[in-house]
């Protein structure tokens, strides 16, 4: 199924039926949206790996899987080398002739949620990323440990609370900068990586089939907004994902080869962040008059790393 | 196809070698691998057969061991035939991820050169990373020599791949002394060799998308208890088909081999049993002290899981005094093997006296001599009826004598 025959989003959503709604996830995350996507934007066959997180705890109890395809989960840090084994295997059976249908096309994905990605799994995926596997790896990052109840991990941005990075009378919650994945992914010479959301549907499945149809290992970020841990009406996750890019604390973008930067989606009227995070409860401690300066700070921060994606996109670097 | 690579019919290999010849003539579909000391040389080995042509398979150079064999639960979920092989540390860095492949039924076949486990850091063999494995649900063999890890690695892919049995196998040989020692070994022809092991039949295949499978799923308090009450059977009722096996490669090969092995037993009062390469010098040991007019025999395992407690009695069924030789520091208890063996002698009728040894860590040398002491302290064991030293001593340890725990019995 080509993405130029998609007319409207009823139709693109109901397409396909290889991940079953019968999971277990919270009402209004976001995971859902992003993973029937990318499994609605490609009529291969599929070979899933998921790290743990909220995605594989909440589609594989047994007796009970949501996976109408080819899934499997080991650990919280390994799908990267899981899929790179199931990669290599498909090559060494496909020239000795021992598939059932050598000619069909396949494609190879891996699922993490932040924790896994940035954090306990990065050297899997830095590992499988270099050694360029056939495969695409896809982030959930709703910047936080939302399996295990709400800690920090490495894409928590600055000033959010969570339960090991607290907002409290001597602390304004997250310290430390969000990393920057999607350079690191870049840079080790992926020939796709790219950053989406799922309020922007059409360019997340277009970026979903670039990657899926580009050899090599490619990676993709998408912010999956969590209600439970961001503390949001679960009615409102498009309308947050919408202040996120809007805000542009989440910018749209894709590096081609490491060196060639396209900007995905440019907001018309690009607004304060305030409006984003006086939408969420992680950050009401925010809006206190001490800690003024963390959200100027955040200000800042986005302003300056917008500057630097139009600069490298009008550079071509 | 792969380029015919020529073996004669005898070899002078050393055990790495013997393991990857086994791997390259099972006609693997991928090796994952990352190289530690002292197995590097397997997976060394196995990159000049990828280099040259030798082999058909995809070779994937990971970046740890835990990745190694996450990459090998993830290619054997697809359906073909997977082998890698570690040591020691890298061992313990895969230890979460044996877990996963034996839970998911995954016929993966590792060969493990054993090494210490540090602190300290030691690189020379001894059985800490092997005892470490032993909860892992997976099959361990012992090879003592380098001809026993190529025969027992081809058998291992032939176990592993039964349907019945769909378990991971470990084969064990001993770092240095069997993994580095050049011996004269007699391979099977190609041909032999792949028609023994035969064609890998996958059962639910990632690769087959006309049934869509799930591997990895979560289960609770309502279901764990039965899949691993269901595992733990199928390790159990390995035993049988591990036999089946190893008579259908002594119709091959003209070796045989048996989940215990018995050495100078049939009239034996006294005995050593062990693993790895201190069984041949304790078979020497045992001759010498018969020639003392000691009734001194050895016992081997062959096959340390599923342990062969009822085999273990049997050989053991005439034996007075029986010393159980742990090469791996104990942590506090018991050495690990200790503990089976009397476990096994406990149920039997003859109720043995049972002595623990502790030799040989981080590469320590066993001697003939320090063997036939054991078997004098067994005799005199024997003689008294009961145990006369500590049930627990160390053996060839620099300083004052070490042993702990007294007997209740006399």
């Amino acid at each position: 199924m080509a993405i130029t025959s998609i007319k409207n989003l009823k139709e693109f959503s109901t397409n396909n039926d290889r991940f079953e709604g019968a999971h277990t996830l919270c009402p209004g995350c976001a995971h859902s949206m992003i993973v029937r996507e990318l499994m609605n934007c490609t009529d291969d066959n599929l070979v899933i790996a998921s790290n743990t997180g909220c995605l594989e705890v909440s589609t594989a109890v047994y007796p009970f899987t949501s996976w109408d395809t080819s899934w499997i989960h080991i650990g919280f840090e390994n799908a990267p080398s899981a899929i790179s084994g199931a990669e290599a295997m498909h090559k060494a059976r496909k020239k000795k002739g021992t598939l059932k249908d050598g000619e069909a096309p396949v494609k190879f994905v891996a699922f993490g949620g932040d924790g896994s990605t940035y954090d306990i799994g990065f050297q899997w995926l830095s590992g499988a990323m270099e050694r360029g596997h056939d495969f695409t790896y896809i982030c959930l990052d709703n910047e936080n440990y939302a399996n295990t109840g709400g800690q920090r991990s490495s894409a928590t941005p600055i000033g959010a609370h969570t339960s090991t990075a607290q907002a409290g009378t001597h602390s304004y919650g997250k310290k430390q900068k969000k990393k920057d994945i999607v350079s690191i992914m870049a840079a080790h010479g992926a020939p796709y990586v790219a950053q989406l959301a799922p309020n922007k549907w059409k360019a997340m499945a277009k970026g979903f089939q670039k990657a899926l149809e580009t050899e090599g290992p490619c990676f993709i970020n998408t912010v999956s907004p969590c209600c439970t841990e961001w503390k949001f009406e679960p009615k409102d996750t498009i309308g947050i994902t919408d202040l996120a890019t809007d805000t542009l604390m989440f910018p749209m973008y894709e590096i081609i080869d490491g060196h060639e930067l396209n900007i995905l989606y440019r907001p018309k009227n690009i607004l304060k962040v305030e409006d984003y995070l006086g939408a969420q409860g992680r950050y009401k401690h925010l809006f206190k008059p001490e800690n003024k300066h963390v959200i100027e700070l955040i200000q800042k921060n986005i302003d300056d790393d917008w500057a630097m994606l139009q600069r490298r996109e009008e550079a071509r670097v | 196809m792969a380029v015919e690579f020529e073996v004669n019919e005898r070899e002078v290999w050393d055990g790495n070698y013997a393991a990857s010849q086994a791997m390259r003539q099972a006609d693997v579909d991928v090796m994952a691998a990352y190289p530690i000391t002292p197995s590097t040389p397997i997976v060394e080995n196995y990159g000049a057969y990828v280099a040259n042509g030798y082999v058909d398979g995809e070779f994937v150079m990971v970046e740890s061991e835990h990745a190694a064999m996450s990459a090998c639960i993830g290619a054997s979920a697809a359906g073909g035939r997977v082998a890698t092989a570690t040591s020691s540390q890298g061992f313990a860095l895969m230890v979460e991820t044996l877990y996963q492949a034996s839970g998911m039924r995954l016929p993966i076949v590792l060969n493990v050169v054993n090494r210490a486990l540090a602190s300290p850091l030691n690189v020379r063999g001894d059985h800490a990373d092997m005892y470490l494995g032993r909860d892992s649900g997976w099959i361990q063999f012992g090879a003592f020599n380098a001809q026993e890890a190529y025969d027992l690695a081809l058998c291992a892919f032939k176990v592993a791949e039964n349907h019945a049995v769909r378990l991971p196998v470990m084969i064990h040989q001993d770092g240095f002394i069997t993994s580095h020692t050049a011996q004269n070994v007699y391979p099977l022809s190609n041909e032999d060799a792949i028609k023994f092991v035969g064609e890998i039949v996958p059962v639910d295949d990632m690769l087959d998308f006309s049934r869509p499978v799930t591997y990895g799923a979560q289960t609770e308090e309502d279901w764990h208890f039965e899949h691993k009450a269901k595992q733990h059977k199928a390790l159990m009722d390995s035993m049988s088909i591990i036999d089946d096996v190893f008579a259908e490669f002594k119709k091959v090969s003209g070796r045989e081999y048996k989940r215990v092995e018995s050495y100078d037993m049939e009239d034996a009062e006294v005995c050593v049993i062990g693993l790895g390469t201190t069984v041949e010098s304790a078979r020497v040991a045992a001759k010498e002290m018969r020639k003392e007019g000691v009734k001194a025999g050895v016992v081997a395992i062959r096959c340390f899981r599923p342990f062969p407690y009822e085999e273990v009695r049997e050989a053991l069924r005439n034996c007075k005094s029986i010393a159980v030789t742990d090469r791996s520091s104990p942590g506090g208890a018991m050495g690990a093997f200790y503990n089976e063996v009397a476990a096994a002698m406990m149920t039997s009728q003859s109720r043995p006296l049972v002595t623990n040894y502790i030799y040989g860590l981080g590469g320590r040398d066993i001697s003939i001599e320090n063997l036939k002491t054991i078997f004098r302290e067994q005799k005199a064991n024997a003689d008294a009826g009961y145990i006369t030293t500590d049930i627990q001593q160390f053996t060839n340890l620099r300083g004052p004598k070490l042993g702990f725990c007294k007997t209740e019995r006399n």
